[in-house]
């Protein structure tokens, strides 16, 4: 979503804009987008940090090409334990395996497990949120109820406890966070629907015969599309967090997978001699889901009405 | 107040009911014959029918259902699969030790977090507010088993400072409630600071600056009290994160405590152990948020409960 006004402001050139007619219209027009885009371009600190993502995402995407290493089946026994060196940037585990090919492909997993669990859970929580704000009543107390009690399990209980039912791995941990997000998800959008759906346009809609249907979905969506995302990207970094603590625990991916929180699990045994096996993952996830946290922050600024007048 | 109380209690009814069906029904959720799991691999088939008479599990499912209730309203949980011992003795024996862990990681988590939210705020876009908000950016982001992992080799194995493992003198409490709070310190530190931002807003305060009160007086007195009102409610749900939290600690610091209890039970599928512990953290966690909202009335004079 690049406007031809910021174009011009990278490059103050003597000649005009690539495209006039998009520049004038960017700057009479004020969509939604652009007004986003004005807000958010003003927050270096969150730029960077979409940038990182962005950067993570063609990383785990391109992981399996661009490792030095296989990850999980390379052994270098004459190096185990090693330092970083210029052969292996974050040095070599116990059994022999590069560390940076490891993280490279923890990428890969990390970043699946926090999409596509707060994704499951985004969509079944937005559209439970949307039935009950809008239709009230016996649906808005059953999705409540529910939600309820997928809330009166603490934090990462919850995951655990699914992943006591469904058996330990990777997808697993995926179904168990995305079930954890769905109340969260399902709350926020309740909440809005039932503020949104008194105002004048809705009741306009509905006078003049709009089905329910389209007006949840024309009317009433995109009212609360700004406070999913903004919750979408903090959600990420929990859940990789939660993920990642799983595999810690054990109950999450099993070795040899090459997830940050596994790697940690086992680099605990050679703390001593070797903390390049714990801090490179530790990083990692650190520098990932701040990431995640800092855009997070950064679109909130930019899509909160309330922000402006301070 | 009392008559609001009651209420609350009585409206917790249907969703502890639910919760309490869920953990019932996760023994038969799991793959796999319970009455085997329970008898052990090696068990004849005879000795896994005698198993499934005695716990009862040939009996229809409603039956079974209000054995458990019954059960657990007498402190029955069954016994563990592992140790073969009562699952309350278990949970008896490893009860104090995460409810002091839970408490003193409240404790500094919320003075230190709200300490650092209420400067940020008042020296909004200056150096303190960057620095605390960065630091508070970064507690969030940071996983606690690598923050204790951290702690653990900066302060006990190079340092020498404190002990790695164990819950025998205070200084054993140091470092696994440094880990545990870290992240609600600075959630707390976030909310804090922009429900005191909030606040500081309001037309009140510009009232109290302007008939010349000091910065501290208004702050303290005007902001706090008003600014608490949110941040109290956040409290409640953080105690929830650090309870879970403390399954993760636990593991770190081998601690004795309920959470390493519930992942060695996960680990063994000793299903006895885990739905009592699941039953008890979602039930401390339901207290928590009624205790929550009846401080909140405490403290909002604007609310009246009816």
């Amino acid at each position: 979503m690049t406007s031809a006004t910021e174009l011009a402001a990278i490059a103050p050139s003597p000649e005009p804009p690539p495209d006039p007619l998009a520049r004038a219209s960017a700057e009479t027009v004020r969509t939604p987008w652009s007004e986003f885009w004005r807000k958010f371009k003003r927050q270096k600190v969150a730029l960077v940090a979409a940038g990182f993502v962005l950067l993570l995402v063609v990383v785990a995407i391109l992981a399996p090409w661009i490792v030095p290493y296989d990850a999980e089946n390379f052994f270098d026994y004459d190096k185990l334990n090693a330092r970083p060196s210029a052969a292996h940037w974050f040095g070599v585990d116990a059994l022999g395996r590069d560390i940076f090919s490891r993280i490279i492909m923890g990428a890969r997993i990390s970043l699946a497990a926090g999409f596509l669990s707060v994704a499951v859970g985004a969509i079944v929580g937005t559209l439970l949120g949307l039935v009950a704000g809008y239709f009230e009543g016996w649906w808005d107390r059953v999705i409540m109820r529910i939600c309820d009690v997928l809330f009166a399990f603490p934090g990462i209980l919850l995951a655990i406890a699914i992943v006591a039912i469904l058996g330990g791995g990777m997808e697993n941990v995926i179904v168990a966070v995305a079930i954890f997000s769905i109340p969260t998800f399902a709350r926020l959008v309740r909440g809005n629907t039932l503020a949104l759906k008194h105002l004048t346009y809705i009741e306009a809609a509905r006078s003049i015969g709009a089905m329910d249907s389209t007006i949840i979905s024309r009317h009433i969506f995109p009212g609360t599309i700004s406070a999913v995302v903004v919750y979408f990207s903090l959600r990420v970094g929990t859940s990789i967090i939660t993920a990642a603590s799983l595999s810690f625990l054990g109950l999450g991916a099993q070795p040899p997978t090459p997830e940050w929180g596994a790697m940690l699990n086992a680099a605990q045994a050679d703390m001593l001699m070797a903390p390049h096996e714990a801090i490179f993952p530790a990083l990692a996830i650190f520098v990932t889901v701040l990431a995640f946290n800092l855009l997070g922050d950064g679109l909130r600024d930019a899509l909160d009405p309330k922000i402006e007048r301070r | 107040m009392l008559q609001y109380i009651a209420k609350r209690l009585l409206g917790l009814l249907p969703t502890l009911l639910i919760v309490g069906f869920l953990v019932f029904l996760f023994v038969h959720l799991l793959p796999g014959d319970p009455a085997r799991l329970a008898a052990g691999v090696d068990a004849t088939p005879e000795t896994v029918e005698l198993v499934r008479k005695d716990l009862g599990l040939d009996r229809p499912l409603s039956e079974q259902f209000v054995r458990f209730v019954v059960g657990v309203g007498h402190w029955d949980f069954g016994r563990s699969l592992r140790t073969k011992r009562p699952v309350a003795t278990e949970i008896g024996e490893r009860f104090m030790p995460t409810f002091w862990l839970t408490v003193w990681s409240m404790v500094w988590s919320v003075l230190f977090g709200m300490a650092i939210g209420i400067l940020s705020a008042v020296y909004r876009n200056r150096a303190p507010d960057r620095i605390g908000m960065t630091i508070a950016v970064s507690g969030i982001s940071f996983p606690a088993f690598a923050l204790g992992l951290v702690l653990m080799q900066l302060f006990s194995v190079q340092l020498g400072w404190l002990p790695t493992v164990g819950n025998d003198t205070w200084r054993s409490y140091v470092l696994p409630s440094l880990t545990l709070g870290a992240a609600v310190a600075a959630i707390m530190a976030r909310f804090t600071r922009s429900s005191f931002v909030d606040i500081l807003g309001e037309d009140y305060i510009r009232t109290a600056r302007a008939k010349g009160l000091d910065e501290q007086h208004v702050v303290v007195k005007h902001g706090l009290r008003n600014a608490l009102i949110p941040v109290v409610t956040m409290m409640g749900l953080q105690f929830g994160f650090l309870l879970g939290g403390s399954i993760v600690v636990e593991k770190v610091f081998n601690w004795p405590g309920l959470g390493r209890l519930l992942v060695d039970a996960v680990d063994m599928r000793d299903y006895p152990t885990i739905q009592a512990l699941v039953l008890l953290f979602s039930l401390e966690f339901i207290l928590i948020n009624l205790v929550v909202d009846v401080l909140y009335g405490l403290i909002n004079p604007t609310i009246r409960y009816k």
